[in-house]
């Protein structure tokens, strides 16, 4: 009805379909309303999603939690501990002599993630294996670190849920664990003591 | 919708004619599942399934409520409030076998709901976005029952958690923060738990919604029947009230009666006897399953043991689970036959039911099983056959195949090719 009639603003002026008068500069009132009010409601409602988001990563409380320290003097060569970091199982190792030559002695490009025992270790230490005691595949805890577990035929650890076999330095020698075990941030605060994370 | 002769609401009450022109809530539930809704005369008891879906999730949902009323969600506790339910609340250990066993009849209410489908060309035109919904309801049911299954906070519980939510770790580059994002931790904890609750609580909600549009969609068209001939005359259907109804309600209870034997005299059947153990991040349980229901997608996840191309391993078993049921989404067009029923399609019908099915049922075997030979390239073979159904032999067989003559209508499936006897029984 509006537009057999013709539209007009109050004043008279004719005005286009898209709204501006035909006489003035395009003054478009609707137009900038439009776009103040969706680019307000934009930005707040993405804005809004910021916390709804966020609320949902670690806490503080959880990321609080997030280093360790660790006595590692009661550990003999050839014996294994499970400490607890972030919550998840933590395998400190005090590798023989012959556990430490046997990891030298592997070609590192034949691995599926080539590392060798020192760049795995720390300078100096490299009996002390460090590493997260959680399955590079989906997250189980290997055997080996407990007395009378499983070391699995590489003689590390091996993972009862789907079968990953890890060797003397902790790298992943057989089955669907893409990688070998994580090891952690950590620093020797001194010879007994570590701190992971 | 509606077929012409679909029966009117009329209203002979006063009051709810007043109700009718106000709110025709009475009015949308007579042609939805009353006599309004005219049904194929010749649907089979695979057809019940449908209803029975809606029995467990409304079973579902009144136990869960109750559950709700007596579980703790926090880490410290929710082991010890589920033995609490168990042993102290009135009817508690009723309630939670009810609720435990009801996911697992769930389960094989949707998956013969589903294969019902598969063989009866259910997802073809023009019911694709009934499918699509169905599919969508699938996947949100397997979200609600997984988190579900984590908040007893047992052994199993919590190492099913990790290695579910493990699997987004397998995404390239972003794949660890989400990882730590969904956990709201570094590992299952706390926070998990309780977000897992909330979730576990909103979904089954989510699901009704869709379901609700799951229906709408599916009677648009109506409903399919075994000939998957459409219907084309009054003497084709039979209303769902009060026929569909009563076949409908005598399902239910045979249903009940399976149930019920199930929740009184064997609750821990289809349970595992570690998730009795509280949750212990430090100790992996010798054999991680998941419950049976997810058995076949589990063997699929564990049958990529090589990295394929580019691809790793584990990434790829990740992408393998979720592409076997997202395969299903792709269903309507990738079967391209437009004979509709498993009954006139010879070829179809012999890969089903000799290709299908046994490599389902050999995948859930082996999801159950070890994650050692020979189970692995059994579920590799399972899981080749499987993908090959949907990807290639859908495809083709639509394509060669010569289909048996359909009936000219529903009601000549039923009386026959005499024309006096279908007249006979309208008059």
């Amino acid at each position: 009805m509006a537009q057999d009639a013709g539209l007009a603003t109050p004043d008279g002026a004719p005005v286009n379909q898209a709204g501006a008068t035909e006489t003035g500069e395009g003054v478009r009132r609707r137009d900038f309303i439009n776009i103040a009010a969706v680019a307000a409601a934009g930005v707040g409602g993405l804005a809004t999603l910021v916390p709804l988001i966020s609320q949902m990563a670690p806490s503080a409380d959880v990321l609080a939690e997030s280093s360790t320290e660790v006595d590692i003097s009661a550990i003999k060569p050839g014996q294994a501990i499970k400490a607890m970091y972030r919550k998840q199982p933590l395998f400190i190792r005090n590798l023989t002599a012959a556990e430490v030559a046997a990891a030298g002695k592997v070609d590192v490009s034949s691995l599926r993630d080539p590392q060798t025992l020192e760049q795995r270790t720390k300078e100096g230490k490299a009996n002390w294996l460090i590493t997260m005691g959680v399955c590079t595949h989906l997250g189980c805890v290997p055997l080996g670190a407990g007395e009378g577990e499983v070391k699995g035929e590489f003689g590390g650890y091996f993972c009862p849920c789907h079968g990953s076999v890890y060797d003397t330095a902790a790298r992943i020698r057989k089955g669907p664990a893409p990688k070998n075990l994580e090891v952690p941030e950590y620093v020797f605060n001194s010879d007994t003591v570590v701190k992971i994370g | 919708m509606s077929f012409p002769w679909a029966n009117e609401y009329k209203p002979s009450h006063p009051f709810m004619q007043w109700m009718d022109s106000r709110l025709p809530l009475p009015r949308f539930v007579y042609n939805a599942v009353g006599a309004g809704y005219p049904v194929p005369r010749n649907i089979n008891y695979w057809w019940n399934f449908g209803f029975l879906a809606l029995i467990c999730l409304g079973l579902q949902i009144v136990t869960g409520i109750v559950l709700a009323m007596h579980y703790a969600a926090n880490a410290g506790i929710a082991f010890d409030s589920v033995e609490h339910i168990m042993r102290d609340v009135n009817w508690g250990w009723l309630m939670r076998y009810a609720h435990g066993n009801g996911a697992s009849a769930f389960f094989v209410v949707i998956y013969i709901h589903i294969f019902r489908g598969f063989y009866f060309g259910s997802y073809k035109p023009p019911r694709e976005m009934v499918w699509l919904l169905g599919v969508a309801i699938f996947l949100l049911m397997m979200a609600t029952a997984f988190m579900g299954y984590v908040l007893p906070w047992g052994q199993m519980s919590f190492w099913g958690a990790k290695v579910i939510t493990g699997l987004f770790g397998a995404i390239p580059l972003v794949g660890e923060p989400i990882q730590q994002w969904l956990l709201g931790g570094f590992a299952p904890d706390n926070a998990a738990l309780n977000r897992f609750f909330s979730l576990h609580y909103l979904l089954p909600f989510v699901i009704v919604a869709v379901v609700v549009l799951h229906i709408w969609a599916l009677h648009i068209p109506g409903s399919t029947n075994p000939t998957g001939v459409e219907v084309k005359t009054e003497s084709d259907t039979l209303p769902f009230f009060p026929y569909f109804i009563a076949k409908d309600g005598w399902a239910a209870l045979a249903f009940l009666m399976i149930y019920c034997a199930v929740v009184f005299f064997a609750p821990n059947m289809l349970g595992h006897p570690d998730n009795y153990i509280p949750a212990n991040s430090m100790s992996t349980p010798a054999l991680i399953v998941p419950e049976w229901y997810f058995w076949p997608f589990y063997a699929i996840l564990r049958s990529f043991t090589f990295d394929f191309f580019f691809i790793p391993a584990k990434l790829m078993g990740v992408l393998a689970m979720f592409g076997s049921i997202l395969v299903w989404f792709f269903l309507p067009w990738l079967d391209k036959s437009p004979v509709r029923s498993g009954n006139y399609r010879p070829l179809f019908r012999k890969f089903f039911w000799f290709g299908l099915i046994p490599s389902v049922l050999l995948l859930g075997y082996c999801g159950g099983s070890h994650a050692a030979e020979p189970y692995l390239m059994l579920s590799q073979i399972g899981s080749f056959y499987y993908f090959a159904h949907f990807l290639i032999i859908l495809p083709i067989i639509s394509s060669i195949e010569r289909p048996d003559p359909l009936p000219f209508s529903i009601t000549e499936s039923v009386l026959g090719h005499d024309g006096n006897a279908a007249l006979g029984a309208a008059a």
